[in-house]
């Protein structure tokens, strides 16, 4: 008996090992990379090819100031987006799931095949709307923190990700909200709610973990996408880490790969740190985002 | 308030849920909605809340046509068979969370509060959350929050179904006082007969959207219109035969089966020309009797405390009825039994309806 249960744990164990091996290696590489001014495999070497070498230099980039722009461009990036798409998908989802109107099928197939859309394939058309957004006074790229919502700002960008974001995220909130009872909705539309209020009193505190799990994911997307900001952000003082990051390996000079290591980390911390922290919430998305956790 | 229904409608795409309902409620009057799931009864009562809006016909409230108003200008109260409580607000919250939308004061509803939580008897409770409550204590804090506006109408829909047996009969009795010392015009909607006839003052019963019957549980029970009321009012169910009518010196019999005939009092002659229809009988009106006319063996004896269920076999017929246990009859045992004729039913095949009543 003991000795099944030991051998039916330790076969998926053994498999998990084996496939996340060459993650782990990668993982692994980039700290040792990060401390080393060379490194052959996993093990730093000196100029002399022998072991040593280790170095605090490939941090230095720290001390830039370009990184911490960057790194707050990334963050407003990841904020907007967190919460342009759990407003937007919460009042949607809201609608769709509560809500009879001409339409609604439609609506909800359409998202669906939105989110099976490659967006690579959107580049050059979302490229024209931005241009064009951008001629609009004011709105366009004008507006202070995020520049505008047009070409070349952060705003433009935080609203094509948002748009991008949206099907996956309007989805996950009718699924929250098919869940919620009918009854206690129309007990507080008895008691004396609008729709609105019973909206944001009542229902919203009943899809929490949903919301918590939607915003995670968001921002964590917004912290390390690199397309969208990559294509409609050229000039370098509104680069994310994530295209700093590119930049470091297409300069003309030879890369470093040390420092294109210790920045890799640096974008991954704060993601690291999230996923450790909020695991639970994310694991709702998965398993009971269709069911429901709520 | 008086409610009236007129021609009530309410079509969900093809399907017709509530067909021409028409109810007249009087001021304080406590209504029971009765009928088996997917009648259309709760359908009913949420179109009095104003969740939903007619197809058809009018709701007025007193003399106000109210079709169109929302839930909130209707001053109902409604409680729910899932009690419908906020799940992320304490009890106290709950209770005052009407009073808070109409902008009440602080003071008026902490003492508002304090007055329905007495009255339901959780004032031990406010503090906790719904989730850490059971099932009784969560539904008289629902009945709370209803009674706290003081609402004109209060609205049950099935409130007791998820409670345990012992807690139901409480409860029952508790509403039932509450709602007479209230005088609060109330609507209550259950597929429990029982419920129905120990609480309301009439009762309307409905099958597939279509009112069956609205009248005193006495008159339901005593006089059933329709099969369909024969049938489903009454605790065991009415004894239902096919029989034909048979006439001999001035006199009508029923024949129940081969040479078994029943003679119909002059009070209970069936209204009709035809020859075969349904004659009904309650178990509470058979009974055993060494001189009685109809012979029949015992199949089963179910134990029901006060009374023993006996089902018997009278020829090809099958018929239960209700008896003192100190008889001490047993499976198998041949008996003879008889009917007491002044409470017989009669219903036409065809339309189902009663030939007495109708």
């Amino acid at each position: 008996m003991k000795i099944k249960r030991v051998f039916s744990k330790s076969i998926p164990v053994t498999l998990l090992t084996i496939l996340t091996l060459p993650i782990i290696l990668g993982f692994l590489w980039i700290l040792v990379s990060t401390f080393s001014s060379r490194a052959y495999g996993l093990v730093p070497v000196g100029p002399d090819g022998k072991f040593g070498g280790l170095t605090l230099s490939n941090w230095q980039f720290l001390s830039n100031k370009t990184i911490w722009l960057v790194t707050i461009n990334t963050l407003i990036l990841a904020t907007g987006l967190t919460i342009g798409v759990v407003i937007v998908s919460a009042m949607a989802g809201y609608s769709l799931s509560r809500i009879k109107f001409p339409g609604r099928k439609t609506v909800l197939s359409l998202t669906l095949v939105l989110h099976a859309f490659p967006s690579a394939t959107l580049l050059i058309a979302i490229y024209f709307v931005l241009r064009w957004i951008s001629r609009i006074p004011i709105l366009g790229n004008h507006i202070p923190l995020i520049g505008g919502f047009g070409y070349n700002t952060l705003g433009g960008v935080i609203l094509v990700s948002i748009a991008l974001q949206l099907p996956l995220g309007i989805w996950l909130m009718k699924g929250f909200f098919d869940n919620v009872s009918w009854d206690i909705e129309r007990a507080a539309l008895i008691d004396g709610c609008s729709r609105f209020r019973t909206w944001r009193e009542i229902m919203m505190p009943q899809i929490k973990p949903g919301i918590a799990a939607l915003s995670i994911f968001s921002f964590i997307q917004g912290w390390s996408s690199f397309l969208i900001p990559y294509s409609y952000m050229t000039s370098s003082s509104k680069a994310t880490v994530a295209t700093y990051l590119n930049n470091l390996l297409t300069e003309s000079a030879p890369v470093n790969y040390g420092e294109l290591a210790a920045v890799g980390l640096f974008q991954l911390i704060p993601v690291l740190i999230f996923y450790i922290f909020t695991q639970k919430y994310l694991l709702s998305i998965f398993s009971g985002g269709i069911k429901g956790t709520s | 308030m008086i409610i009236k229904l007129e021609n009530l409608t309410k079509k969900f795409g093809k399907t017709t849920a509530v067909s021409e309902l028409s109810l007249d409620i009087k001021d304080g009057e406590f209504v029971a909605l009765l009928g088996p799931s997917g009648c259309g009864k709760t359908t009913t009562m949420l179109m009095i809340a104003g969740i939903y809006k007619p197809t058809g016909g009018k709701i007025v409230f007193d003399d106000k046509v109210v079709n169109q108003w929302a839930p909130k200008d209707r001053d109902v109260g409604m409680v729910f068979q899932s009690y419908a409580l906020y799940p992320h607000m304490t009890v106290y919250q709950n209770l005052v969370y009407p009073l808070l939308l109409k902008k009440r004061p602080k003071e008026e509803m902490h003492r508002e509060a304090q007055r329905v939580a007495d009255l339901m008897g959780i004032g031990h409770l406010l503090e906790r959350k719904p989730g850490q409550l059971s099932g009784g204590q969560q539904q008289r804090v629902a009945l709370g929050r209803a009674l706290i506006k003081k609402p004109k109408v209060l609205l049950f829909d099935e409130p007791l179904s998820n409670l345990d047996a012992r807690l139901r009969i409480t409860m029952r009795s508790m509403i039932k006082k509450l709602q007479k010392d209230l005088g609060i015009t109330s609507i209550y909607v259950t597929h429990d007969q029982v419920e129905a006839m120990t609480m309301a003052d009439r009762i309307a019963v409905m099958k597939d959207g279509i009112l069956q019957a609205f009248t005193e549980p006495e008159d339901l029970h005593d006089r059933p219109r329709t099969l369909f009321v024969a049938q489903f009012v009454g605790n065991p169910p009415m004894n239902l035969f096919e029989v034909d009518l048979m006439k001999e010196n001035g006199e009508m019999f029923a024949v129940l089966s081969k040479d078994i005939l029943i003679k119909i009092p002059k009070n209970r002659l069936p209204k009709t020309e035809k020859t075969r229809i349904k004659l009904g009988i309650r178990p509470q009106d058979i009974h055993i009797s060494s001189n009685g006319s109809i012979p029949a063996a015992i199949n089963i004896v179910e134990p029901m405390g006060r009374d023993n269920l006996v089902l018997c076999q009278v020829n090809d017929l099958e018929l239960q009825f209700l008896e003192d246990p100190s008889n001490k009859i047993k499976p198998g045992n041949s008996i003879n039994i008889e009917f007491e004729t002044d409470t017989l039913q009669f219903f036409d095949i065809e339309t189902e309806l009663s030939l007495l009543w109708v």
